[in-house]
């Protein structure tokens, strides 16, 4: 990639005010650094990316309104998580969080298992019951 | 409290620690030589492992390697401690920072709030500096952002301790002990043969093969994930291959400019012929990404299209597979 190759697409890079530094050569062939405030290709699949997790929220989001699934798997979603990292976070195997996507295990958990539930989410326990009261979306 | 410590923006973060922490010692070591003495190039499409959804894939060494391999071949040592517990690991960094020792810290990337919500994943294998403390706010020194930020003391306990995959565990880490001088001819023919070994590996999920294995399961995927699924992992290839701090083209082009260097400081001149030659397969990493772009962009792709884009990356193994043989003979 020559130096001005280096692309200078639009991107969310610019939300945080930052460039990011790439290598590319010069007009004598010698590498040198140059910044470079994003490109449309990563751009798409990072954007991409966005649009499958927001997918993901939604769908939970109606699957917990419906009684298909506890609130935890709505949060989990929405911090773009999925089942190891929250298993990982709450401390508890991935098999015991599953079972606690299941909204009648859900309705019977004690205060202790829903406060780290809602530490990891940084929400309350009333938030955790009812994400209605959710206001990261 | 404040370190003079002077911050240089580099492409990746791995490499930018080692190098900004080297300079700081007073080692003038480039972020190109960092990473190439530390055999930093790679492709593995690591199995069993999902992220985000996706088959995960690495364009470079794991976390922490490229300092390890770079320390024991220069001759320096390092000093890396791991905790249990979020207190302790905050009274060791204070007091290295009190002792004057800027540190480098893996964090995961999900609570790193100066970055664009758009990049923060559950990815746990990001390096930055702490260079200092003022009451409750630490000073830091992310390589890949062009200045220096801060973070409050509850910040960093949460990147310190990110959970899942590759959980730092407040991991830091810091040169301890230098020689006079460095022994770079040496360590960077060690470095070179490394990074051959590993891309030329008969295993089948690493280097040359493992490009030419992705391949073949791109091939597959429209069928047998459906396009849906499909474009979310050519997505995330593309995304590993351009991640910030990748300098672009998957690390080729940093790899480029270690050879560049390295051609001078070896006195070959084969070298900066071979940097050429890494360049053009970087720019077909880029070509590859660009194509790969356009079928998850239109969400009703063709079979087709992923054969074509599969067919480039058999192309870029075969390049990389005469590239590291030739490599490997030039350093011999």
């Amino acid at each position: 990639m020559k130096k001005d190759e280096v692309p200078q697409d639009k991107s969310n890079l610019e939300s945080a005010s930052f460039k990011e530094l790439c290598y590319a050569v010069d007009e004598n062939g010698e590498y040198t650094t140059v910044n470079s405030s994003g490109w449309d290709p990563k751009t798409i699949a990072l954007n991409k990316a966005i649009e499958d997790i927001n997918q993901r929220v939604d769908e939970a989001k109606q699957r917990v309104l419906s009684n298909q699934t506890s609130p935890i798997e709505y949060y989990m979603e929405f911090h773009k998580m999925d089942l190891p990292i929250l298993a990982s976070y709450v401390g508890f195997w991935k098999w015991r969080v599953k079972r606690h996507f299941k909204p009648q295990v859900f309705h019977k958990l004690s205060n202790n298992i829903l406060q780290k539930y809602a530490d990891t989410f940084e929400i309350s326990i009333e938030q955790l019951k009812n994400i209605d009261l959710h206001h990261g979306n | 409290m404040e370190i003079n410590f002077t911050h240089h923006q580099s492409a990746h973060c791995e490499n930018g620690v080692i190098s900004n922490l080297m300079k700081h010692h007073g080692f003038q070591v480039s972020e190109p030589m960092a990473f190439g003495i530390g055999s930093g190039l790679l492709f593995c499409h690591i199995p069993f492992l999902m992220v985000n959804h996706a088959p995960a894939f690495t364009y470079r060494a794991l976390p922490g390697i490229i300092f390890k391999r770079f320390a024991k071949r220069v001759g320096i040592k390092i000093k890396r401690e791991k905790f249990k517990s979020p207190a302790k690991a905050k009274a060791v960094l204070d007091k290295n920072l009190e002792n004057n020792n800027p540190v480098g810290l893996q964090v995961g990337v999900y609570n790193l709030v100066y970055f664009p919500d758009e990049y923060r994943f559950h990815f746990n294998a990001h390096n930055l500096v702490v260079y200092g403390k003022e009451n409750d706010t630490y000073l830091i020194s992310d390589p890949v952002m062009e200045e220096v930020t801060t973070l409050t003391d509850k910040q960093l306990e949460k990147v310190r301790f990110a959970k899942g995959a590759f959980a730092p565990k407040g991991h830091i880490y810091y040169p301890v002990d230098f020689p006079k001088e460095l022994d770079l001819e040496k360590a960077i023919v060690k470095g070179i043969k490394h990074t051959c070994k590993d891309m030329l590996a008969p295993v089948p999920v690493l280097g040359v093969k493992g490009i030419r294995y992705t391949a073949k399961l791109i091939r597959k995927w429209p069928k047998k994930k459906g396009v849906k699924k499909a474009n979310h992992y050519l997505g995330q290839i593309v995304r590993m291959q351009e991640e910030i701090g990748t300098g672009g083209g998957g690390f080729r082009y940093i790899f480029a400019a270690f050879l560049q260097e390295s051609s001078k400081i070896l006195k070959k001149p084969e070298l900066s012929e071979l940097s050429k030659e890494m360049t053009l397969i970087g720019d077909s990493w880029r070509d590859f990404a660009v194509d790969a772009s356009r079928i998850y962009k239109n969400r009703s792709a063709k079979d087709d299209a992923y054969n074509h884009v599969a067919t480039q990356l058999e192309a870029i193994a075969d390049k990389e597979e005469i590239f590291f043989k030739k490599l490997r003979k030039a350093i011999k």
